[in-house]
């Protein structure tokens, strides 16, 4: 690989590594914001049984 | 609203995207004068107009939000200058790459546009300090929406500085003639430019949608409580 080869590679690299960090987080927050919503639906049925 | 555009978007992010990596490597034609290296402007430069427009964007919705008094205004601007951070961030690493390849250097303190556009990137980084040291209410949305407004005005004078820059280090590719490029070269940077706006419309829908859920999910608990 020549030097330039290495430059164009490693910039696209970025992009795209960072990119997948942005879906990994949203991925992330995702999952938690499913877990409230089964705590909060967990809640909400209890009450109606109580 | 946002349900329906969401997959849309993604999907012509993911086509747009997957395009301009296909033109750029089989299609556009080699630069003489740089050669390889020169592949990086069809992402690098697009993904700065991108920051550029995440910004702007941004200070849209703090005029809206000073002006016509919305409450998602607020939310909405706070996403697209967090956007405008994450492109800004890859345009500086992409920047640096191309610098290094082409003039020998990580980054060049002699060249305005740098500077500018790392000047601009450092205040709007600042937002998000000002923002979270204040408690959730109008005062921290009013102050948020007053300092995106501010940072609007470097814009402008990032975008010019290397039109008004005496050290013609970096390089100049729209002028008042016109882009100084190929018609094939033109195409894959428009190709590159549609996939990164479209893609910031993608991440700016999906962390809004995100944000709304979690304030919802949040008010939810309040009234079970």
């Amino acid at each position: 690989m020549t030097p330039s080869e290495k430059y164009v590679a490693a910039a696209y690299l970025v992009v795209f590594v960072g990119m997948l960090a942005y879906v990994l987080i949203i991925a992330a927050k995702l999952q938690r914001l499913q877990r409230e919503v089964a705590d909060v639906l967990h809640q909400l049925r209890e009450r109606d049984r109580g | 609203m946002t349900a329906i555009r969401l997959p849309q978007l993604a999907a012509a992010a993911t086509v747009l995207l997957g395009t301009s990596i296909a033109l750029i490597f089989f299609y556009a034609p080699t630069d003489a004068d740089q050669g390889l290296s020169q592949r990086i402007f069809y992402f690098h430069v697009p993904i700065a107009l991108t920051a550029y427009a995440c910004f702007a964007w941004g200070a849209w919705k703090a005029l809206l939000y000073l002006w016509k008094r919305p409450e998602a205004a607020d939310l909405e601007s706070y996403v697209a200058i967090h956007q405008g951070v994450i492109f800004g961030s890859l345009t500086l690493l992409t920047g640096s790459l191309w610098a290094k390849i082409s003039w020998g250097v990580w980054w060049a303190w002699s060249d305005n546009q740098l500077v500018l556009f790392l000047v601009l990137f450092l205040f709007y980084s600042a937002y998000f300090m000002l923002r979270y040291s204040v408690d959730p209410g109008p005062a921290r949305a009013n102050m948020s929406a007053v300092y995106a407004l501010f940072g609007v005005v470097l814009i402008p004078v990032s975008f010019l500085a290397i039109r008004l820059s005496r050290s013609f280090i970096h390089p100049v590719v729209f002028t008042s003639n016109g882009p100084q490029m190929t018609g094939s070269q033109f195409l894959v940077f428009c190709v590159a430019l549609a996939g990164m706006l479209t893609l910031f419309a993608t991440f700016y829908q999906l962390e809004l949608a995100g944000k709304r859920l979690d304030a919802d999910l949040k008010e939810l608990r309040e009234l079970l409580a």
